[in-house]
């Protein structure tokens, strides 16, 4: 089956903020396209007595107490960011948006 | 277009998303503080900063309160749910997705009755689920610190990942010319129901509480929706108010012109009132959710959920009710203390002791009026309903008249201190010692003396003119009852 068009791939990229080049379209769609295909084949064997799962245990209600724990120092916690402004992670420009 | 016109050509429909930040001690998916206002970046860890291999589990109390939220909102709870995965690539999730859910919400198909203008109007209520919130950006370089012209952006997580609940109207119909009301009476009345739970602060100003009003209309006789828009983050009742006011005169202008609504996310402008465009709104699917593989379903106990909603406190609407009655206040005046936001007030001042219609009296006269002076809220003046509640005990134990009363709310506004020390230092006491009182009187006769003539000859009426002169001469500090029979008495005159 060929499911990943180059649209999709567009459009995908688009929201993952991605600059991709017209000849990358076309080779991540192919890539997309093998990937989908091979995990396509888990339907082939889901029967109907397999009922559809999110999560690999059998489990329900994994609670923690609501309980403070400690942070991170700010110097431990911005330690591996590429930039930081006043205690802050810095990040580029951020275009059209507001959240 | 002016706002009677659009609703003589248009019908409003309405719909509010609001989300709430609960008050719980550590976050939703880790055991960081929630404390408002804390430095940058101190409340963080592995699992809300996304670090690898960090792995989310759910806050007990988080999952208890919004199921109590839901069956105050008279909603079904789900017998198994899960969280979803909302994708999405922006700085202030630094997962790169949100934690929430979609088609599998904790609380669904409830309601809310709300008041306006002494009717009742039920609000449905589509869905109430658990999220996290999102860390704070700040964007620099640009002229006014907004997006646009922004160099780059610096962001606080302290924020992301503390519980928030999402609250979602169905679409709100038939309320014409009401529209705005509506808007403001639901989300005043969403915050009195959270605080009754106590499960979040709801400062709409530190932004635990935030409304996101959607607007469309249709053509009168018209049953067919419009294309809506959605006001993100109005940050007070009033703006609620306003926004879709503002929102409601904007549309029917492009659509009485043949144009058409974009669908998109409109931000409001506290100082013009009016609102602008945002980004496009992404279609739904674009956020590509999927059930959260880090975490296990919910499922509460129906013998839990039960025991919550038969611990849930007395609601605002039945408090009310209650107090309505135990005050004897008339509909109209419930209403006018509601939209004062003077009920709390009033009832705290009955509770520390005050008559309720003297507490009435002085929240919703002199001291409305002075709110209304300096443009605050009435919570916000320097007085508490206690201070309040001793003024009325002066008054009543007759230490001081309403006149007096008033110069010593003066003073407590002006920070002079308690009611008894204002009393003290202003020398407010009214004028007891007989002797002093006798003086006054014998000086006024004897400055008025037509007048006195008057009444001997049986004019009783113009005790008045006398009596408000003992008043003066006492710079209000007479007990004028006193003073008239004082009066009577020296001009041998009785009723
Ligand atoms: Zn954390």
């Amino acid at each position: 089956m060929s499911a990943i068009t180059r649209e999709e791939v567009a459009h995908l990229a688009r929201l993952s903020r991605l600059a991709l080049a017209d000849e990358e379209l076309d080779h991540f769609a192919a890539q997309l396209d093998q990937i989908v295909g091979a995990v396509a084949r888990v339907a082939e064997v889901a029967t109907a007595d397999i009922p559809p799962s999110s999560h690999a245990l059998p489990l329900t209600n994994v609670f923690r107490p609501d309980v403070v724990a400690p942070s991170l120092t700010p110097e431990q916690a911005l330690s591996g960011a590429p930039a930081v402004e006043d205690d802050r992670f810095r990040v580029p420009r951020i275009l059209g948006e507001e959240a | 277009m002016p706002y009677d016109e659009a609703l003589e050509r248009f019908e409003p429909v309405l719909g509010l998303e609001t989300h709430v930040e609960l008050g719980t001690n550590s976050k939703m998916f880790c055991g960081c503080p929630t404390t408002f206002g804390a430095p940058p970046n101190t409340h963080v860890c592995p699992t809300c900063l996304a670090f690898p291999g960090a792995l989310p589990v759910a806050n007990a109390v988080a999952i208890e309160s919004t199921i109590r939220i839901g069956l105050a909102l008279n909603c079904s709870i789900a017998e198994w749910c899960r969280f979803a995965r909302k994708n999405y690539f922006y700085p202030d999730m630094p997962k790169n997705y949100q934690i929430s859910q979609y088609d599998e919400p904790l609380c669904f198909d409830g309601y809310l009755d709300i008041t306006v203008e002494g009717k009742t109007v039920r609000i449905e209520i589509e869905r109430v689920h658990l999220e996290e919130d999102t860390g704070k950006s700040t964007h620099v370089g640009g002229a006014t610190g907004r997006i646009q012209g922004a160099d780059h952006s610096i962001v606080d997580y302290n924020r992301a990942g503390i519980p928030l609940v999402e609250i979602v109207t169905k679409p709100i119909e038939g309320t014409d010319r009401l529209a705005p009301e509506v808007a403001r009476a639901y989300a005043t009345e969403l915050r009195e129901v959270m605080r009754s739970l106590g499960v979040s602060d709801v400062r709409m100003d530190q932004g635990s509480m935030r409304c996101d009003v959607n607007v469309s209309l249709m053509p009168r006789g018209s049953t067919e929706w419009g294309t809506r828009t959605e006001t993100k983050n109005v940050n007070s009742f009033r703006s609620v108010e306003r926004s879709v006011r503002g929102e409601i005169e904007r549309q029917a202008a492009i659509l009485a012109e043949g144009g058409r609504i974009i669908q998109e996310t409109r931000h409001f402008h506290e100082d013009t009132g009016l609102t602008t465009s945002g980004r496009s709104k992404e279609e739904a699917q674009d956020y590509r959710y999927f059930p959260e593989p880090d975490l296990v379903p919910i499922a509460p106990d129906p013998a839990w959920v039960a025991q919550l909603k038969a611990e849930l406190p007395e609601l605002p609407s039945v408090r009310r009710a209650r107090l309505q009655a135990e005050w004897g206040v008339s509909d109209l005046d419930m209403a006018a203390m509601h939209n004062a936001d003077a009920f709390g007030l009033v009832e705290a001042t009955v509770e520390a002791g005050a008559p309720a219609a003297d507490a009435r009296k002085w929240w919703m006269g002199e001291l409305a009026r002075r709110a209304n002076e300096n443009g605050v809220a009435l919570a916000e003046l320097p007085i508490t309903p206690a201070q309040i509640a001793r003024v009325t005990e002066l008054v009543k134990s007759g230490a001081l008249n309403d006149k007096l009363a008033r110069q010593v709310l003066e003073g407590v506004l002006a920070g002079e201190g308690s009611p008894d020390e204002v009393v003290e230092a202003r020398g407010l006491k009214i004028v007891n010692d007989e002797g002093e009182l006798s003086a006054i009187i014998d000086q006024v006769i004897a400055d008025n003396a037509d007048a006195a003539d008057k009444i001997r000859g049986g004019k009783i009426a113009a005790v008045g003119a006398l009596v408000g002169g003992v008043m003066k001469a006492s710079r209000g500090k007479a007990d004028a009852g006193r003073a008239r029979a004082l009066i009577l008495e020296k001009l041998g005159v009785t009723e």
